[in-house]
């Protein structure tokens, strides 16, 4: 029993310790400062969506647009001398490395959404994604009013928010949901499907590999990608906006949507670079 | 099978070994800390230390029951909470180091208990201090008992920094994610080449194990 | 860190029943294709000795998470759709296997080896007195050995948590990502499997020494 005693005595002394550690405030240095000492910005980046983020396993380092916008970012905020430090991130760490100070900002295919918002700030919008539609190039279907007709069929991934739109923007089309992007792309080249529809980012990424096909009709939803700060940076997030205005103003933002883009059918630098 | 000659092109062989590399760097690392850290845990736990040898034990018990994925958790999400900010391949050697110091901890002072009483009564008669005995007596015959469970538990340690996959840390599964996310053909060949690496390295240090121990049986 | 478990409390005792019930059946899988292992090592032929080492060696040298991966990412792609509960399942009950087959493969060693020549003599087949002479005293050295194999089943199907298991561990990240309070939240979720593992261990420790 004395035993007994004891051990819960040292469980609850354990359990307090750990949710006051939890709990214990922390006081953030401002980003903005400690990039300029150290003349460089730790960005967290995909590793795995083409286009975008992806590791180039010659080099061993990831490319992408997402990569050369932040690098240009940080150039224009630190100088031309400074660094951009690439970490990889997934959709499950983002966040929490972000909170935690270990990457100084989020550029990884990020969609702006009222829920983030509540976690974290957003830069102004660097790449306009959305939903759209992939089809075969000699297809007649033009956009995604084309789709909305008896008899079509719509691949899309099991539940996944544009298999939910697609009930609102094609009713009449069939939705047929596969397990991922894979499977669908491979049932649309062997004619299960009328066309594929998900973010036009990847969707761009998989015309890239397969030119027979082309994203038509531009997007029909509205979820642009912006740069993650954490709250409380409004410095540091003026900056990046600031350096966003100059890199369309000066013709780099152009430059490198065309550099990612410019070769995929279906692809339009004005529409992608809508604000 | 075309499939297998283009994926395993030196480009992706390389890539792979890279992220094998890590495994192993960060394997060896927590491997000789959590020895150290192990054997002062352990030896605390043996020689019972008034209040502090239960501490001991009680965090040792902590550690040993959670899942190595939490403490992996704790470590990379946690420690940044209370200032402290590491890199992604420090957050993994620290975890790893703190989950193997708990279980080494255990077989360090399992072996020191199998020790015959007997022997350190013998060394006490003999005029040696408990130290004494502790070192010259005890220490060696335990050591010879503990290889098989220190061996095996690399082993495990090994295996499990493909846990630290999930906080990117660039290991040998996260290296092999990245090449068959980017081609599926290449997904077969690739569990192929991580079962063939896996099993290499891990197969190779059970024969080491059983080698030491045939020749210490002696 | 009360209001995470509070405002979730359903999500995180799901989890906990999938953990167990994924543990249980693994365990109980694990056991039955452990004891056909160990026994086909224990037979008379040299290559049936020869497959079951190949399967115990194997799968004792390659990463739980690993094989888990294999059938949540393989067998949908080339055989047939499983889901992440039943591929990370079959991973943690084939990787079990191959340490239960150890530790059966002991206890019918550990059995006098006269018991099976007397049985031999007696004009049992090798298979008739594997089953009813030797494998239920081999029984009782494998079931303690078996409480602290479940206690590693319950840390280890956290790996369900790669593959959408539903498990306990898979909530955590659930809840983690949406009320972005990370720690505590995992805080919460430690808590609850060392209230599974804790007295087991306990209670196995208390067990050894009872049998020692």
């Amino acid at each position: 029993m004395k035993q007994f005693k004891k051990i819960s005595l040292l469980f609850m002394s354990l359990i307090m310790v750990l949710v006051i550690a939890g709990c214990g405030s922390k006081n953030k240095a401002d980003i903005l400062t400690t990039a300029k000492e150290t003349k460089t910005i730790n960005w967290g980046v995909k590793a795995d969506t083409k286009l975008f983020g992806l590791m180039n396993i010659k080099t061993g380092k990831t490319q992408g647009f997402d990569i050369d916008i932040a690098d240009a970012v940080t150039k224009k905020i630190l100088g031309k001398d400074a660094t951009a430090n690439f970490v990889q991130v997934t959709s499950k760490t983002r966040i929490p490395l972000l909170k935690n100070g270990n990457i100084d900002a989020i550029i990884a295919t990020m969609s702006i959404s009222k829920d983030r918002e509540k976690q974290v700030d957003f830069s102004n919008p660097y790449f306009a994604a959305g939903q759209s539609i992939l089809v075969k190039k000699e297809s007649s279907i033009k956009s995604v009013k084309d789709v909305n007709k008896d008899g079509m069929i719509v691949l899309g991934v099991k539940g996944s928010t544009s298999v939910i739109n697609m009930k609102k923007y094609a009713p009449k089309a069939e939705v047929l949901e596969l397990d991922d992007y894979a499977q669908a792309l491979t049932a649309l080249k062997s004619g299960q499907g009328d066309a594929l529809t998900t973010d036009n980012g990847i969707l761009y990424g998989m015309v890239k590999e397969n030119p027979d096909f082309s994203v038509v009709g531009g997007t029909f939803t509205h979820e642009p990608y912006g740069i993650a700060i954490d709250k409380g940076q409004d410095k540091f997030k003026n900056q990046i906006n600031k350096a966003l205005a100059e890199m369309r103003a000066d013709g780099t933002y152009e430059k490198l949507l065309n550099k990612w883009f410019g070769d995929i059918p279906g692809f339009s630098v004005k529409e992608a670079s809508q604000q | 099978m075309s499939d297998f000659i283009a994926a395993y092109s030196w480009e992706n062989i390389r890539y792979l070994l890279q992220g094998l590399l890590v495994t192993i760097e960060v394997s060896v690392i927590s491997i000789i800390f959590s020895f150290i850290i192990g054997a002062i845990l352990g030896l605390t736990r043996y020689i019972k230390v008034k209040r502090l040898s239960a501490i001991v034990g009680f965090v040792i018990d902590l550690i040993r029951n959670l899942p190595l994925l939490l403490i992996l958790f704790f470590v990379y999400f946690g420690l940044a909470n209370v200032g402290i900010r590491l890199s992604i391949f420090w957050s993994a050697t620290l975890a790893m180091t703190v989950f193997e110091s708990a279980m080494l901890a255990e077989i360090i002072r399992s072996g020191i208990q199998a020790v015959e009483p007997g022997q350190m009564e013998g060394a006490r008669a003999n005029g040696l201090t408990y130290w004494q005995g502790l070192r010259v007596i005890v220490l060696p015959q335990a050591l010879k008992k503990m290889i098989p469970p220190l061996v095996s538990q690399f082993i495990s340690l090994i295996k499990d920094t493909s846990l630290a996959t999930i906080i990117v840390l660039p290991e040998l599964l996260y290296h092999a994610q990245l090449v068959y996310g980017q081609n599926t053909n290449y997904v077969i060949p690739m569990f192929v080449a991580l079962a063939v690496m896996y099993f290499v390295v891990c197969y190779a240090l059970s024969l080491v194990s059983r080698y030491l121990e045939r020749r210490l049986a002696r | 860190m009360i209001t995470i478990f509070t405002e979730n409390w359903q999500a995180l005792l799901t989890g906990l029943g999938y953990t167990l019930f994924s543990s249980i059946l693994a365990l109980f899988f694990s056991l039955i294709i452990g004891s056909f292992f160990a026994i086909l090592e224990e037979m008379p032929y040299r290559i049936l000795k020869i497959i079951a080492r190949i399967y115990i060696e194997v799968f004792r040298n390659i990463p739980l998470l690993v094989v888990a991966m294999f059938f949540y990412v393989v067998v949908p792609m080339y055989v047939t759709n499983i889901n992440g509960f039943t591929a990370g399942t079959i991973g943690l009950t084939i990787y079990t296997s191959a340490f239960i087959a150890e530790t059966v493969r002991a206890g019918i060693q550990a059995v006098d080896p006269g018991q099976m020549e007397g049985a031999r003599s007696n004009g049992l087949t090798f298979m008739q007195a594997m089953f009813h002479i030797i494998l239920p005293q081999a029984f009782k050295y494998v079931i303690p050995p078996l409480g602290n194999q479940f206690i590693n089943l319950v840390k280890n199907s956290s790996v369900l948590a790669f593959v959408a298991g539903f498990d306990l561990m898979y909530q955590g990240d659930i809840i983690a990502s949406t009320t972005f309070d990370t720690i505590n939240t995992y805080i919460i979720i430690g808590v609850l499997y060392l209230i599974i593992t804790m007295p087991l261990s306990y209670y196995m420790r208390h067990l050894e020494k009872k049998l020692s």
